[in-house]
Order: structure tokens, then C-alpha cells, then sequence
């Protein structure tokens, strides 16, 4: 028997009632040994104003580049770690601390995968950030079938006051527009 | 390396696209280049794992969160998560908002002048069960104004967020109510051509769930991506 998704709709603007009680900008407890990153940006619309109050949802896998297997039945114990839930401010800042993934085998480098909810969108868009200075981005299928220019949208860039403070932008529209994946 | 399925792209004419005119928001926030294919490896076909632990007891009870009972008409929602594969998702997280029953959230950012209610937040969360079930005990919420176009009412809705079993089957929607005169109008309802689609979005009056003298019930189902055959896979033993 085949059913067909059910219709994605739009969060509104008023999904902080129903999200924010998993807000969470750390995405693996203190003390988890790794390599800490701070992250901050934007997400930006079609004239460069801030998107306000927009979720976004990070996933990625932990220090040693696994991810958690998934279950088949319900489980006593939540496996949060990896995974982030944020709110963007009314000009559309964000920012969240998370540890750099572990390497995921020869054709994939470190990433976090990225959804973003909003009013006005009615799918969340799905993006990937990527980490600079990273010799494996050379080799990733996903970057590397990506054009010049547009491949760079996924590259977190360093900050200027600290190499643990990494700066991306999320932009939804216009020349500057971030790669969306059909995820 | 983890040969997990990917899971199945949506039909087309099930899902929105990104600029709908209709919908004024979407004008600046859709991309206007195509989006990029992305074959699914281990970030999108793993998630956070979401217990029991995360719960509390009035979490799936929207009118016992607070010292008395909010206003409006108290209804049960219930329904399954499923898979396109007709399959139950089961541990699913199901999330909901929702305005109260005079079409007012309890968000400072709305600005309708319709009256907060103190004994109603409006937000709840539930575990699908081993049949992919979940309830949840709430009130209808009112209608209310937006300003999308001239004398815009968006219809009684509840937003519905669902995690699945990885990332790539998210899923948020909005439930609707079966007979609102404001459904034809509203251009996020409207949002896709296939009118089987929209009408699924629409629950139904359930008599079987409701309780007598108390409570109406209203049945939706939720469908996610189901996984996408293996056909190297070979055939684990016996019939599934
Ligand atoms: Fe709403």
C-alpha cells in the first residue's frame, strides 16, 4: 500500500510557541571532548534584511564522525547530541557552539546539515554549512558538484577575533543566494 | 560505511513550491535558483533520537497546563504518523501550536486585539506509540486576521511539526477543520494544485474518539517519506 506525504505548510510567525522548549544552541554537553566552534550569522531575504524569528535545525555527526543509529521502537533516553534547535533574532542573527564533526570517509567532508523555518516559507529550505581550512572540502561529492561562486555559499568563513569564531550567512534570495538542496 | 535507503522524493503537486504570489511573505524569502539534488548519505537519513525523558505528564494535554480550564470548545486530536510505505513511525515527536479559542496566541509579536487566555499557552508534544498514535487534548482554536491581503482571515488551524526517523522526513504542516468557510481563500491552505493533497490537510470529525459530554474528536493522520527500496538488499528471512 502506497500513501502520499502530507502537505508541508509554513510555521508562521509565531513558532517559538511550539518549538522553543527544545531551543538548544550547544549541540554536545560541556566537556565533550572535540574541536569547539562558535558559529554566528544571518539569514537574510531578497533586499538583505534579517529574516525575524526564522527556526533553524542543525544536524551533524559527533567528533568521530558517527551519527547515532536509528530505532525502530520508542526509547526511554533522548540521543540528542549533534543536533541543534535555534531561534534568529528579529534582525535575523543567530549563533550556536558546536564541536567539528570527525571525518566521514573519503567523499564527504565535515559538515552540518541546516533547515530553515520561517514565515513565508512553506517548506523549510534544507542547506548545508561546511568548515574552512579543511582539506576535504576539495574532495566532497556535494561541493564539488557545485559551481564556482556558489559552492562558496556553504563555506563557513573564519572571524576575525578568534579561529574557534566561524561567520555564515544564510541567504534566502538574490545574487548572494545560498545553495538549497531537494534533500 | 552505513548503506541506509534514502527516502522517496514527494509527488508532484503534493508539496508547495517556494514562491507562491498568493503568499505575500514568500516573494523575498523563496530562492530564485533551482534547488540542487542531494542524494541522501548518512547526515540526512540519521536524527536526534527523541525519548520519553524529554516529556512531562500535561504535555499532551493543552488544557491542563495551567491552574484552570482555558475557554473554548475542548476537542481531541488524535491520528497516526505514518510512511508513505503505509507503515507506522513509530518514537515520531509530534509538535503543536496554537492560537486560543478567540484567535489569539500567546506570542508578544501578535497584535490582534482578541483576548489572551491565562489558562492557555497553546503548545504541546507527544511520542508516537507502536502503532505510530499520538492524542493530544486541546480547544478549537479561533480564526484570525492577517494581513496577507485586504480583510484576510487565515481558517482555525493547528501547527503540526513532525520528526521522523532522520533528518531528510521532516515534516511541518498545519491541520484544518472540516466545513471552514475561510479554506477557500486562504492562500496557504491553497498553496498546491492537487486538491487531494489540500484535503488532507483537513481533519475529520471523529465520533468514535469522542467523549461523551465532553470532548469532540477529530482524526489526522500525517503522512512522511517512506524509504526508498534497497534492491541489492537481499531479502531478510521471512515475509514483512
Ligand atoms: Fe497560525
Amino acid at each position: 500500500m502506497s500513501l502520499l506525504m502530507t502537505t508541508s505548510q509554513t510555521v508562521g510567525p509565531f513558532s517559538r510557541i511550539g518549538l522553543q522548549w527544545l531551543y538548544r544552541d550547544r549541540l554536545f554537553a560541556d566537556g565533550t571532548r572535540g574541536v569547539a566552534r562558535r558559529v554566528s550569522g544571518r539569514i537574510l531575504d531578497g533586499e538583505g534584511r534579517g529574516v525575524d524569528g526564522a527556526t533553524i535545525e542543525l544536524w551533524q555527526a559527533n567528533p568521530q564522525g558517527r551519527y547515532p543509529s536509528p530505532l525502530s521502537s520508542p526509547c526511554a533516553n533522548s540521543k540528542l547530541e549533534g543536533f541543534g534547535r535555534i531561534e534568529a533574532s528579529a534582525d535575523g542573527a543567530f549563533g550556536f557552539h558546536t564541536l567539528k564533526p570527525g571525518a566521514l570517509g573519503a567523499d564527504q567532508a565535515p559538515h552540518m546539515l541546516v533547515a530553515v523555518f520561517a514565515r513565508g516559507l512553506l517548506r523549510h529550505l534544507v542547506t548545508r554549512m561546511y568548515f574552512p581550512d579543511e582539506g576535504a572540502n576539495d574532495g566532497d561529492h556535494v561541493l564539488g558538484s557545485l559551481e564556482t561562486g556558489r559552492r562558496e555559499t556553504l563555506i563557513a568563513r573564519c572571524g576575525d577575533d578568534s579561529p574557534d569564531h566561524l561567520l555564515w550567512d544564510i541567504v534566502l534570495q538574490g545574487p548572494a543566494e545560498t545553495v538549497f538542496f531537494d534533500c | 560505511m552505513s548503506k541506509t535507503a534514502g527516502f522517496r522524493r514527494p509527488m508532484v503537486g503534493t508539496q508547495p513550491d517556494y514562491l507562491s504570489p498568493g503568499y505575500g511573505s514568500s516573494r523575498l524569502r523563496s530562492p530564485t535558483r533551482p534547488l540542487v539534488l542531494l542524494l541522501h548519505r548518512e547526515s540526512e537519513t540519521t536524527g536526534p533520537l527523541f525519548g520519553a525523558d524529554l516529556l512531562g505528564p500535561s504535555d499532551s494535554d493543552l488544557t491542563g497546563q495551567h491552574a484552570g480550564e482555558p475557554l473554548g470548545a475542548r476537542i481531541l486530536v488524535s491520528g497516526r504518523v505514518l510512511d508513505e510505505n503505509a507503515r507506522p513511525v513509530v518514537g515520531a515527536l509530534v509538535e503543536l501550536w496554537q492560537a486560543n479559542s478567540a484567535g489569539r496566541y500567546a506570542h508578544a509579536g501578535d497584535s490582534h486585539e482578541a483576548p489572551l487566555d491565562p489558562n492557555f499557552t497553546g503548545c504541546g508534544r507527544v511520542l508516537t506509540d507502536e502503532r505510530g498514535g499520538y492524542r493530544f487534548t486541546t480547544i478549537r482554536p479561533g480564526e484570525y486576521p492577517w494581513r496577507n491581503h485586504y480583510n484576510a482571515w487565515r481558517p482555525a488551524h493547528i501547527h503540526f511539526s513532525v520528526f521522523g526517523p532522520a533528518f531528510a522526513t521532516r515534516l511541518v504542516t498545519q491541520m484544518y477543520f472540516p466545513g471552514d468557510p475561510l479554506l477557500p481563500w486562504d492562500p496557504i491552505f491553497n498553496c498546491v494544485p492537487d486538491e487531494k493533497a489540500r484535503a488532507r490537510l483537513v481533519a475529520q470529525f471523529d465520533w468514535e474518539c469522542t467523549l461523551p459530554g465532553r470532548a469532540m474528536g477529530y482524526r489526522f493522520d500525517i503522512v512522511l517519506r517512506g524509504r526508498e527500496a534497497t534492491p541489492l538488499q537481499p531479502a531478510a528471512g521471512g515475509r514483512s
